[in-house]
């Protein structure tokens, strides 16, 4: 029961309902949606998710990664790997993909932090350890080379192989978001969490008081990778393909950091407000340029409101709609 | 070892060192800007091929060749980098640097996709008769345009360490680099001098990319790949260093000559990459920088 009383603690009652009603509308969306409806509540639950997965990193401890594709690559990668090769299915699978992910996030973090980069340095080498691995799997047989690996696409429902339609995508995407949610704010109000946040804001500090900094940033690092895996593995089992091109492409790690920095860095709700917006805006640019029938013109708009939001918004969205309707989540 | 691999090897490095030039130009005004302004320009691939593109429109609609449109592409990107950093850019100086990264980002992404809408897809080269001429020297042979984008590369870099050793304004932007408040207490015009530097990185660039469209052509998905080869020169030779710059495009180029040859050519920039993380690991100020980051 404490565990449950720390959670909500200090939580408005106003935020907890408007919570529970989010919670219950999430779980009978499917019903209420189109099929198209469904597809983009899809689309945000992901963003929502590897963002919140990356927000540990950046928003919590810190540390600007701009090679998550990395994690996600490499967990997909096996997992879709073990079942193309062997028929082992994703549920067991997912256990070597994360522990991989995990492996290669530690070494990043560990030679990174141990040789103290930070900033604009610990984010080149993370991109350098994204690539390096991309043209890696450019040239690795097991994973199919640049030719891509297939899944069978098999529309009967086999939950066991995780193979079905988006109705079981939908709900795995939704429990692994919800879950991370609960799991963020946990980690915040934790220990470890008042230490990344002592980390982030100064480092030296940190250290001199007793914080153990390299531990946490190495904890940091390890709960992101893992998480983005996961977000790695559904992705590759949701779209049955998956190629070295797009899979550690760095458009592909910069996908993850664009919601958590438009919602609102280190905040909890920033990363799925960010994934609102940009799916939102991706969505409504999608349907103008088809009206006008240019290529890149949708692009032109997203950059557009990337940039109209940056300008005016640089701290973040939702930390903007907290305070003008009184939900009261600060940054921390 | 046969004397043929030999001469392939020596080929394939003079090759590396020609490119290398290039690159170190195009890093070159990545390095000013940020020495000065301590803001990283994530859009530099992309500045860079609209200069590709202004040089590539230039030889085929008005039959102008790039070595004599390079000098109008580097002016028009001094007005255009003065203005962006005004209107754009200013606010951002001294910011996290993820946001500074966002606005970047989003700048990027609308050249990407203008010139996506203005040229299309398609790959854009220049057909100049000099492209087939080339040097003799003994064994050994040069491609003439290598030989004349490195050499203009060398003497755009020689120009620019004159501004910054013998004019007042280049002086006035080093003591701004070295120490802002400093140069604020002074007197400069800092704000102005910030405008200009970027003004002149992408001067640079835009000249780089005039160059770079004789030996390589442009599409608009190299722009990314440019942004991130001009990240892993400047770092390895020394974020902020003018020397580390140009000693970075050679060590890249060569690397990527030589890993072209002995490796599959797709390849090549693994090894770049590789570099860059031993670089950062073993030394984080870069071959030719001062202090650490």
């Amino acid at each position: 029961m404490s565990l449950l009383a720390r959670l909500i603690g200090g939580v408005p009652a106003r935020s907890l309902w408007c919570l529970g009603v989010l919670l219950v509308l999430l779980l009978v969306a499917p019903t209420l949606l189109g099929k198209y409806g469904l597809s983009v509540l899809i689309l945000v639950l992901y963003f929502a998710f590897v963002g919140q997965a990356w927000n540990i990193m950046m928003g919590f401890a810190g540390q600007l990664s701009l090679g998550h594709a990395l994690y996600a690559g490499v967990g997909g990668y096996i997992a879709a790997g073990l079942f193309f090769h062997y028929g082992i299915g994703p549920w067991a699978g997912v256990f070597v993909a994360v522990a991989a992910a995990v492996a290669a996030g530690s070494i990043v973090g560990y030679l990174g932090f141990r040789f103290s980069l930070a900033g604009v340095y610990f984010a080149l080498l993370t991109i350098a350890f994204s690539e390096f691995t991309r043209i890696a799997f450019d040239h690795w047989g097991w994973a199919g080379g640049s030719g891509g690996l297939f899944l069978k696409v098999d529309a009967t429902s086999d939950i066991l192989n995780l193979r079905g339609g988006p109705l079981l995508f939908y709900y795995v995407i939704l429990a692994l978001a919800a879950g991370t949610f609960v799991l963020c704010r946990a980690l915040l109000e934790s220990r470890l969490g008042r230490y990344w946040l002592a980390i982030r804001e100064d480092p030296e500090a940190a250290q001199a008081v007793g914080v153990p900094v390299l531990r946490c940033k190495m904890i940091a690092i390890m709960i992101s990778a893992a998480l983005t895996a996961l977000a790695g593995v559904w992705n590759a089992f949701y779209y049955n393909n998956l190629f070295p091109e797009t899979a550690f492409a760095m458009g592909r790690s910069i996908e993850f950091t664009l919601a958590p920095i438009i919602g609102g860095l280190g905040t909890l709700f920033g990363p799925i407000v960010g994934a609102v917006v940009l799916t939102g805006l991706g969505e409504i640019f999608t349907d103008l340029s088809e009206v006008f029938h240019i290529s890149g013109l949708k692009q032109i708009f997203y950059g557009l409101a990337l940039l109209v939001i940056v300008m005016y918004r640089p701290a973040g969205v939702w930390p903007w709609i907290a305070d003008r309707f009184g939900f009261g989540e600060k940054r921390r | 070892m046969t004397a043929d691999f030999l001469l392939s090897l020596a080929q394939a490095i003079t090759k590396g060192l020609l490119t290398g030039m290039v690159y170190g130009l195009m890093a070159l005004g990545l390095s000013v800007i940020f020495g000065v302004m301590r803001v990283v320009n994530f859009a530099h691939g992309e500045i860079m091929v609209v200069g590709m593109y202004l040089a590539w429109m230039g030889f085929e609609y008005l039959q102008v060749s790039p070595m004599l449109s390079l000098p109008v592409i580097a002016l028009i990107f001094f007005g255009a980098g003065y203005a962006l950093q005004r209107a754009v850019i200013s606010p951002f100086i001294g910011r996290p640097e993820h946001q500074q990264f966002l606005l970047l980002l989003a700048i990027a992404i609308l050249l990407v996709n203008a010139y996506l809408v203005v040229a299309g897809p398609d790959s854009r080269g220049v057909q100049m008769e000099s492209q087939f001429d080339s040097y003799e020297l003994g064994p050994f042979v040069f491609d003439a345009v290598r030989v004349h984008a490195a050499l203009t590369a060398v003497v755009i870099a020689g120009l620019l360490w004159l501004f910054f050793t013998r004019t007042r304004t280049g002086k006035s932007i080093r003591a701004a680099a070295d120490n802002n408040l400093g140069a604020l207490v002074v007197g400069l015009d800092v704000r102005r001098l910030y405008a200009f530097t970027f003004g002149v990185g992408a001067a640079c660039v835009g000249a780089a990319g005039a160059l770079m469209i004789t030996i390589i052509p442009v599409t608009p998905f190299l722009a990314a790949e440019y942004t991130l080869l001009a990240f892993v020169i400047v770092i390895v030779g020394g974020l902020g260093s003018m020397t580390g710059a140009l000693a970075g495009g050679l060590l890249i180029g060569v690397s990527e000559a030589v890993a072209g040859l002995l490796l599959q050519p797709s390849l090549k920039s693994m090894v770049s990459f590789g570099i860059l993380i031993l670089v950062l690991l073993l030394r984080p100020q870069g071959l030719f920088g001062k202090s650490g980051p």
